[in-house]
């Protein structure tokens, strides 16, 4: 599977989101509606599924889907 | 200062009897027991290594809560116990047509949940050591927390229906729904509240709290079919049947009831409480504790023992509580003892623990609504020492015009709630 579509489903399976209502534009927050627990979450099932830690400061830029898949491209080993 | 009177304007009832309030009465009337054999397949998540202790439950059947309390993604995130009280909440609200707040008279300030909660999530508590156990660095679900602690049921209740009053959980182990209703009483009668969701909830059955039960001898173990083993005031009774579940009652100031057009289902005249100072689990051998805070409620509502009709009481189907519990009730009550009909419905919803008192009150309204009693099942074989009128499996009809529920919890804390007909 591709990351892009590996992302999307994560986000859809921690979030109970549809997959069609996540593009590789939605912004967490305006488009998606999550709080700030909920990506917390979030980056926690990340961190798990891609094998990589997330810090703080790195996750707090991580805006949208594409900002994600982005990160893990440069962080996976 | 003025004092208010304090009425119950809608209930909410989620048990092994029931998920509403009229399933929960009508299997009470006819005596239909609740508690069911539960298996490890109904319990995925709990470890494989030890079996559970007992394996009979007074669990609510194919439960689920509608999308609009939690939704597919929240409802993961709350422990059991709040889905009950989330259920039992707005079936209460509903009753007693206070769901649209935009529809209601009072200040949202001004309206407020109390609930009992004896133990809390223990379920996920449990799941989510077991799961950090297995990490390597400190990190958990971040809606651990909130799911588990005690308070987040009248919190949830409070964010789903819009009251911004008091809010706060209650705990005394099995007397902690009445100490919640006794709080939320007060504080309407002082003038400080106008309505509250007073009751409790509880879902604790796990491995590590049977468990914990099983080794102090405090649960049923005989072999006997499920809807048997809960049989208070029986010769062969031999602990209690955990059960799980939410009882809530709307309680409300009596005047802004009757203004707004309310129905008045009943009164609360008073609450007596005790503490027996005696042993962490057993109760006073004399029954002080119990005698007490039955004393109490009928000093402070000023009636005479005689004026009493019906008793929910606490009879969890121990050897020792059953009886001193009957003791006490001869002691405060002298020969009326023999007159007034007693049962312990815990025959056939099993012991809610924390939310006992809840459920319990609900079940008082509702004899008082219906001039009827649910009757104690299973009780074959009466204990000479508990020779009450226990209303023996088929239930009653009679003329009842003051009902008092009873719960004592582990630690000697005891509550005497005592309910008045709206008509009297």
């Amino acid at each position: 599977m591709q990351l892009q579509e590996q992302v999307i489903k994560l986000v859809a399976e921690t979030t109970k989101l549809d997959t069609n209502n996540i593009k590789v534009q939605s912004h967490f927050i305006d488009d998606l509606h999550l709080d700030s627990l909920d990506m917390v979450e979030l980056m926690m099932k990340m961190e798990d599924e891609f094998g990589l830690e997330i810090p703080e400061k790195d996750a707090e830029k991580l805006k949208t889907i594409n900002d994600v898949i982005g990160f893990i491209q440069t962080h996976k080993k | 200062m003025n004092i208010h009177r304090v009425v119950v304007t809608g209930l909410g009832a989620v048990s092994g009897t029931g998920l509403n309030v009229e399933s929960n009465w009508h299997s009470l009337l006819a005596g239909i027991s609740g508690v069911k054999r539960v298996s490890e397949s109904d319990y995925p998540d709990e470890v494989e290594t030890i079996p559970f202790p007992v394996t009979i439950l007074g669990k609510p059947k194919n439960f689920l809560l509608e999308e609009e309390l939690l939704s597919a993604r929240e409802s993961g995130r709350y422990d059991l116990f709040i889905h009950y009280a989330l259920k039992a909440a707005q079936e209460a609200l509903a009753h007693g047509e206070l769901l649209d707040l935009n529809k209601s008279p009072y200040e949202r300030s001004r309206m407020g949940v109390i609930l009992g909660v004896g133990m809390g999530g223990f379920p996920f508590i449990e799941k989510q050591y077991r799961e950090l156990l297995k990490k390597s660095r400190p990190k958990t679900n971040p809606f651990f927390i909130t799911s588990v602690i005690p308070n987040m049921a009248p919190g949830l209740i409070s964010m789903r229906f819009g009251l911004e009053g008091a809010n706060f959980a209650v705990s005394s182990a099995c007397a902690s729904s009445g100490h919640a209703i006794l709080n939320a009483f007060q504080l309407i009668q002082l003038g400080q509240q106008d309505v509250i969701l007073a009751g409790g909830s509880e879902a604790v059955f796990t491995k590590l709290t049977t468990s914990g039960f099983a080794t102090i001898k405090a649960l049923s173990t005989r072999d006997v079919d499920p809807e048997q083993a809960s049989c208070p005031f029986d010769r062969d009774r031999d602990g209690f049947v955990m059960g799980e579940g939410s009882g809530i009652l709307l309680l409300e100031n009596r005047e802004s009831a009757i203004k707004r057009g309310a129905k008045i289902l009943a009164e609360i005249v008073s609450v007596g409480l005790s503490s027996d100072a005696y042993h962490v689990t057993a109760p006073h051998p004399d029954g002080k504790g119990a005698i007490n805070s039955m004393k109490q409620a009928l000093e402070i509502a000023k009636i005479p023992p005689e004026e009493v009709d019906y008793i929910n009481a606490h009879g969890t189907s121990t050897p020792i509580g059953d009886k001193i519990e009957s003791q006490a009730i001869k002691t405060v009550f002298g020969k009326h003892a023999y007159e007034l009909n007693i049962s312990s419905t815990k025959s056939m919803t099993g012991h809610l623990l924390g939310a006992a008192a809840g459920l319990e009150s609900v079940i008082c309204v509702k004899s008082l609504l219906t001039q009827s009693i649910a009757p104690t099942i299973n009780l074959k074989n009466p204990d000479p020492e508990c020779d009450l009128n226990y209303t023996p499996n088929t239930m009653a009809k009679k003329s009842i015009k003051y009902a008092m529920n009873n719960s004592f919890g582990f630690g000697g804390t005891n509550t005497s709630i005592l309910f008045k007909s709206a008509d009297a």
